[in-house]
């Protein structure tokens, strides 16, 4: 996850401080992405070595201040106008414990994959509870802001319902995610059975050597039906 | 008023005899046809549903779903089992009874709103209380508190070839639990609408639950079953596997800083 460039848009803002930074932060993405201030001010560190910002004066509680410099700007604007891309996907456990329970003998796959979805469903329902409290705040009458004491900055109003929207967003996108989840469990389950199926209905000992050929030489035969079917039509 | 029901927790299912149970499900079985042709679409299923709650069942298509949800609705009679509505057993009734108890206590929302065309949404929410017996300005009264209620006051009068398909199913929603109605069971209700649109409907749902109904939805949509307290896995007509009850605190920790301000303080 990029937090350089998470502070990097913050900073895009308007000076901060670093726990003001992890506060806001925080407000946007609903702490589903916990930062502690120490990441905090090894990555302001980090970006005040590559010059993408520099320090910005104290203020008298002794709160050092950072603001984002011209290149830093030039950083952000490269960062939202390029995809996240997807060539290295992070590991995903599931995918890999799937991927290994299918191959190590005397796993019960299907007890995995039904754990799994009564797992991830409830998450589903906990993530969408989180939502429905969102959805309640956000869509009541002006109350008094929750966020409290030095909250959110100096302009409350406007920054506010952006950073509500913003915690919404992240939170479809838990649920949409945990929702992919179940529907590749589903996938998975029936694939399984397609698969038991298969190796069922197959020849109780077929020779490797003579078992092999048959398969290629029936697509074979398939693929040349097939063009003439077509041309037929 | 929104998701109080989440918030503080329910009596734990199944810890007690659950007197109040608004639906309770005995060892109901349904099986089709004979012999060799047998089918058993349901086998001893057992389910209890408490006022305020809002079950989902998932379960491939085949597993029994839209079975378990008719035989709540005594649209369709178990072959072994006890199916009971508001204590009321529904297969020790006469036909007429079950009828009453049908029009009385469940109210049905389908994937397809199911609104008379020819009637107005406060005339689709009041016909069930007149067919009741109520007079027609009495019920009239009470459709439009239902709908005020799920704030679409205001489409009172419109027919629903002049609303959108959201919001059909709140006035469905809102047919299914006027009077004393407290059990609404629905198959697929977001089925036909868009993504946005379907949350609206099940927000309705789950308020409706906060303040005392009770829900059984059927949905092969996990992202819809998220809205529930608890979902139940069916599987060739078995209840497989349930979701444990919510634990107070989220998943995410902390989560919510938003809306809450303890979250601020820490560190």
């Amino acid at each position: 996850m990029s937090i350089r460039h998470g502070l990097l848009a913050l900073l895009e803002q308007g000076p901060r401080y670093g726990y003001q930074l992890r506060t806001e932060f925080e407000a946007r993405t609903g702490a589903t992405w916990p930062l502690n201030v120490g990441q905090v001010y090894t990555t302001l560190g980090r970006l005040e070595r590559d010059g993408l910002v520099r320090p910005d004066g104290e203020d008298g509680e002794g709160h050092v201040f950072y603001a984002i410099t011209e290149p830093g700007r030039e950083e952000l604007r490269a960062w939202f106008v390029s995809p996240v891309r997807r060539d290295n996907p992070p590991r995903d456990e599931l995918a890999i414990k799937l991927a290994m329970a299918v191959t190590v003998a005397g796993v019960d796959v299907a007890a995995v994959i039904q754990r799994q979805r009564v797992h991830t469903v409830r998450a589903l329902q906990d993530y969408t509870r989180l939502k429905a409290r969102a959805l309640a705040a956000t869509e009541a009458p002006f109350t008094e802001a929750p966020l409290a004491a030095d909250g959110g900055g100096p302009d409350r109003g406007p920054d506010r319902d952006s950073q509500d929207l913003a915690w919404l967003l992240v939170l479809d996108q838990l649920i949409f995610q945990a929702e992919a989840e179940v529907r590749w469990l589903d996938h998975c389950e029936t694939r399984l059975v397609r698969h038991a199926a298969r190796l069922a209905a197959r020849p109780a000992r077929p020779e490797p050597a003579a078992a092999a050929p048959a398969a290629p030489a029936a697509a074979e035969q398939a693929a040349q039906v097939t063009p003439r079917g077509s041309r037929k039509r | 008023m929104s998701a109080q029901g989440w918030d503080t927790g329910r009596p734990e299912p199944g810890a007690e005899p659950e007197p109040g149970a608004v639906l309770r499900m005995r060892g109901v079985s349904r099986v089709h046809g004979r012999g060799a042709a047998e089918v058993h679409a349901l086998r001893t299923v057992d389910l209890a549903v408490q006022p305020g709650e809002f079950v989902a069942v998932m379960g491939p298509s085949g597993s029994g779903k839209s079975t378990l949800l008719t035989l709540a609705g005594g649209l369709d009679s178990a072959s072994s089992g006890q199916v009971v509505v508001e204590g009321t057993d529904l297969g020790a009734l006469s036909r007429k009874a079950l009828a009453a108890v049908r029009r009385r206590s469940i109210g049905y929302v389908f994937q397809d709103f199911n609104l008379i065309p020819a009637l107005t949404a406060a005339e689709n929410v009041s016909l069930p209380r007149e067919l009741d017996g109520l007079s027609g300005r009495r019920a009239r009264a009470e459709a439009l508190a239902a709908l005020a209620e799920i704030g679409i006051g205001e489409l009172a009068d419109r027919f629903p070839d002049e609303m959108s398909g959201g919001q059909q199913q709140r006035v469905a929603i809102a047919r299914a639990l006027i009077g004393d109605r407290r059990l609404v069971l629905a198959d697929e209700p977001t089925g036909a609408l868009d993504s946005a649109t379907g949350e609206s409907v099940l927000a309705v749902l789950r308020n409706r639950c906060d303040a005392g109904a009770a829900a059984v939805m059927v949905t092969h949509e996990a992202r819809h079953a998220g809205w529930a307290d608890r979902v139940v896995f069916l599987r060739d007509g078995r209840l497989v596997d349930e979701t444990a009850p919510l634990a107070a605190e989220s998943l995410l920790s902390g989560a919510a800083a938003g809306s809450d301000p303890s979250s601020e303080g820490t560190s």
